[in-house]
């Protein structure tokens, strides 16, 4: 236990004072229920939530998706949609209950009290109007400015988000933006009312993580300097506990947990907080790092999935590594997807992966991480010979990949499997989940009808999924059981490689922690070799056994993920790491 | 996204994480001696007896949206109207009291007066002393005949051509859809027009015209559903296990690309009976003049309106009614195939 006692906060059902605020009852919500009515009858969404957040407080609400966080935010905003209605409880914004609102009412307090950071930059923006213009229209529809003066305002706003040349900036289109600056200019629109509470719904979550680190930042000196309260939104516990004073636990549309940031990292009650502290990477993550700095490897065991053995036994296996040839050597790699044409012009090649080497040891788990475009998934399907490289080679066992007759495809094929990102589209949705499983084991002809019968469930065995699942359709799964039927079909030719783009990124934490256990233990149990792709550096610190920085298409640093992340040696890497959420957090090893 | 959902319907997680049931909970150590619990075992047996009854619960996509289909008024009003109109047409024989081209009323025919209703003749003659129910419930066959004929032209040429475009690409998918620009460019009614001006005005001619004009419809579509599907990464996977092109395509890519093209489909049988109407009015559908035909029906009704309107109501009722009840079916089956297409 490394906590610290100098806290004077006590477990109450209202959020302790802390920071700038003034302990003034900004937002009061109580015992809200929202409804929703679907195909299926109502769904109640939300119950019984009930929850202050004090002038100046931020506030965050943490639980996995279609836990009723976000169905809280917009029934605090008035902007439920249609099928979905506040059946009981109330929500007063300073003093006033806004449930019953007529629209002309809500809509005044929208901007002036109420704020929005909304989830995806990339939707959230009107495309064919300039991003000046919109905080311009922000400005004016809250009536904080008018004409020439909402101009000035409106630069003078996008220079505080931090958007470098402003001036400029204001007349260019949403697309000319990144991802970053569109949040950035997302974040202006919400404060252009200089509203008391601002909701942030997952601000960061489809921004790169140096790229989230710096937004959270801005946004979070911008609403410290107004006295802005905020209700952050997310699923990322390590980063709730980092950024908000205060924490609300929701599971299955119900307030599980809240407390101080610090108690619920230091002392979780609900069995649901501890499954989701347990599972966040990005706390895990800082554990391992805690255990690594004081010795107490075996404390975070749980946490490590890599099946590095400590000190003495590392040198014999680095030993052996380098003697035996690795299953998957990836040599001078590089791929150029020629510039599409337009009109008569051909745009400039583009080079997505630039010379990128590295040696996937058998048994081993190599990771791949770099930020969205830094060509990892490139490699990812020139190692599945999915994709031929421009120049360089894939090596199976000392033998090219790629460029050979049926009969070594068909090799190949059975020896070296993907596991995709998005368990959604990554099962046909017509075929039943017995027919996807066996798929593989049909189509090379492996054994008789009643073999592959047998095969399949065990597979499904080792996947640990029940039996009745087989004559489902994927639209009947959960987002882990999807993921779970992939991985039991990428089994079934037993390979020795196993490519995983992305396989966890689209999973809830607690879903992914258990995807994460079974890889590991499936690793163990059939001497598999992974390449783990991920931007989540947090996931890989936990699962891989060595690393691979990728950025821009190139390879910035590589080496033994304990070594990478203990000392990492360029500053790409360090700005990588330090953008994981929780860093600084004090947490609990036992 | 997550904005707008409530909590998914679907079975949570319920194998892994114990989640599901929270009185679970307690029990369950950490994930790591998860995945070999004997709970889980017990739970999949029983799940093993027990999957003939959930057997129902489960579903394809089809039959998923076979359901939200049954649940959606505007369908099964559709539906209605498409079943009475099929039956009518194929029972034509033992409905209707007269042949299509009989003229029985004939000796009953005034130049200055054609006889309404009466107990022979609930719907009245027409100007050749046709009974006009007769002619409209065999005009029902021929509409049908027409549409369905027409829409399988259109189909099965825009299947081959979209089919080939959609899993070759390159030139091909290039050359394709050039042809099919092309066949865009023309206004279908004119080329219609044109196939019966050189086919000679025969019913096949109007079948022939009206299908040609929907084969680059569906080839754009099924191209363009294909090339949606060929992005998703259950392609990818079937690609990774080594499975040929043709395999891919034939297994995965296209049976998830149908969903469009039978929507489609049902709405073209709309147009198809519209058109089918109005190049018949136009006189290019050959047969003789009591042939019993919607649109020939309006067409001589044209020239009666002063003293027998109802002989263009009659037929033009059948055909709105008609087509309409096939576009709220297509359109209701749109919707059940994509719930996001929906409105509100």
């Amino acid at each position: 236990m490394a906590g610290t006692t100098d806290t004077t906060e006590t477990p109450s059902t209202t959020a302790g004072v802390t920071g700038t605020a003034s302990g003034e009852v900004l937002l009061r919500v109580r015992d809200l229920e929202v409804t929703f009515t679907t195909e299926q009858g109502p769904v109640v969404a939300a119950r019984n939530v009930s929850f202050d957040v004090l002038a100046g407080q931020t506030v965050a609400i943490v639980g996995e998706s279609g836990s009723g966080k976000t169905t809280v935010a917009t029934a605090v905003l008035g902007l439920l949609p249609g099928n979905g209605r506040v059946t009981a409880g109330s929500v007063e914004i300073s003093g006033r209950d806004v449930v019953g609102l007529s629209r002309a009412e809500l809509q005044r307090m929208r901007g002036r009290v109420l704020g929005l950071v909304p989830q995806d930059p990339m939707t959230n923006l009107n495309p064919v109007a300039t991003v000046g213009s919109q905080v311009v229209e922000t400005l004016e529809g809250t009536g904080v400015a008018r004409g020439r003066g909402a101009k000035e305002r409106a630069r003078d706003l996008l220079v505080e988000v931090g958007l470098s040349d402003a001036e400029s900036r204001m007349g260019s289109y949403p697309h000319e933006f990144s991802g970053g600056m569109r949040q950035r200019a997302l974040i202006a629109m919400g404060l252009a009312g200089s509203p008391a509470l601002l909701v942030a719904d997952e601000p960061t979550s489809a921004l790169d993580v140096t790229v989230q680190r710096v937004i959270l930042d801005k946004l979070a000196d911008l609403t410290t300097s107004r006295g802005t309260s905020v209700l952050l939104i997310t699923h990322d516990l390590g980063l709730a506990a980092e950024r908000a004073s205060h924490l609300l636990v929701m599971y299955r549309g119900e307030l599980v947990e809240h407390g101080s940031a610090r108690e619920i990292l230091r002392d979780p009650q609900h069995e649901y907080t501890k499954r989701l502290l347990a599972a966040a990477p990005s706390l895990a993550s800082r554990r391992i790092q805690i255990a690594r700095s004081t010795g107490q490897l075996d404390a975070v065991a749980d946490d490590l999935l890599a099946p590095t053995e400590v000190t003495e036994v590392g040198e014999v296996g680095e030993a052996v590594g380098t003697e035996a040839a690795p299953v998957i050597r990836a040599s001078h790699l590089r791929k150029v997807f020629p510039g599409a044409r337009r009109g008569l012009r051909r745009r400039p090649d583009v080079v997505a992966v630039d010379d990128v080497s590295f040696d996937l040891p058998r048994g081993q788990t190599l990771g791949i991480v770099g930020e969205s475009g830094s060509g990892k998934s490139t490699v990812a399907r020139m190692v599945l010979d999915l994709l031929p490289p421009t120049s360089g080679s894939v090596e199976l066992d000392g033998l090219t990949v790629g460029a050979r007759s049926q009969a070594e495809e068909v090799a190949f094929r059975r020896r070296v499997q993907p596991i995709f990102q998005d368990p959604y589209s990554s099962l046909d949705p017509l075929f039943t989940i017995a027919r996807t499983i066996e798929e593989p084991l049909r189509a090379h002809g492996v054994g008789s009808v009643t073999q592959r019968r047998a095969r399949v469930r065990e597979l499904l065995e080792q996947v640990a999924l029940p039996e009745d699942v087989l004559r489902r359709y994927p639209s009947e799964l959960s987002g882990g059981q999807r993921q779970r039927v992939a991985i039991a079909r990428a089994l079934a030719l037993n390979p020795d490689v196993v490519v995983c783009d992305e396989a966890v990124s689209a999973l809830d934490v607690v879903v992914q922690a258990q995807i994460l256990h079974l890889l590991a233990e499936l690793q163990s149990q059939l001497d598999l070799s992974y390449l783990f792709i991920s931007h989540d550096l947090a996931v890989v610190r936990q699962i891989a056994d060595q690393v691979v920085v990728m950025e821009k298409g190139a390879v910035v640093e590589q080496g033994r993920t304990d070594d990478v992340f203990d000392a990492p040696q360029q500053p790409y890497t360090q700005a990588l790491l330090a953008a994981i959420p929780g860093a600084n957090l004090d947490l609990a090893i036992s | 996204m997550t904005a707008v959902l409530p909590p998914s319907p679907e079975p949570d997680e319920a194998s892994g994480s114990g989640l599901a049931q929270p009185p679970v909970l307690a029990e369950r150590g950490s994930d790591g001696d998860r995945s070999r619990t004997g709970g889980l075992f017990r739970r999949g047996g029983r799940g093993g007896r027990g999957d003939r009854a959930k057997d129902d619960a489960g579903a394809s996509v089809w039959r998923l949206a076979f359901r939200r289909l049954r649940r959606n008024p505007v369908a099964i009003i559709g539906a209605v109207i498409v079943a009475i109109f099929l039956v009518v047409a194929i029972a034509a024989p033992w409905l209707a009291p007269y042949a299509g081209d009989a003229t029985p009323g004939r000796d009953l025919i005034r130049p200055t007066a054609i006889p309404g209703p009466s107990a022979e003749f609930p719907l009245g003659l027409d100007r050749f002393g046709g009974d006009v129910l007769s002619k409209l419930i065999w005009g029902a066959r021929a509409s049908l005949i027409i549409g369905v004929a027409s829409t399988l032209i259109g189909l099965v040429g825009g299947l081959l051509l979209g089919l080939l475009a959609g899993s070759f690409g390159g030139w091909v998918d290039s050359g394709v859809m050039r042809l099919v620009d092309l066949m865009l460019a023309v206004p279908s009614l004119l080329l219609a027009v044109s196939i019966a001006a050189v086919a000679g005005q025969r019913p096949f001619a109007v079948i022939l015209a009206i299908g040609v004009v929907q084969i680059p419809i569906f080839a754009r579509l099924l191209r363009g559903s294909m090339l949606a599907q060929k992005g998703q990464d259950y392609v990818l996977a079937a690609r990774s296990l080594g499975l040929s092109r043709g395999t891919v395509t034939m297994s995965h890519v296209l049976p998830n690309s149908l969903g469009p093209v039978i929507v489609q489909a049902t709405l073209v049988l709309a147009t198809a009976v519209i058109e089918a109407a109005a190049l018949s009015f136009l006189g290019l559908g050959g047969g003789r003049p009591t042939t019993a035909e919607w649109g020939r029906m309006l067409t001589q009704a044209q020239n009666e309106l002063a003293i027998a309107p109802q002989l263009a109501i009659y037929p033009g009722l059948c055909i709105s009614i008609t087509a309409l009840g096939f576009t709220l079916l297509g359109e209701s089956m749109r919707e059940a195939l994509d719930p996001r297409s929906r409105k509100g």
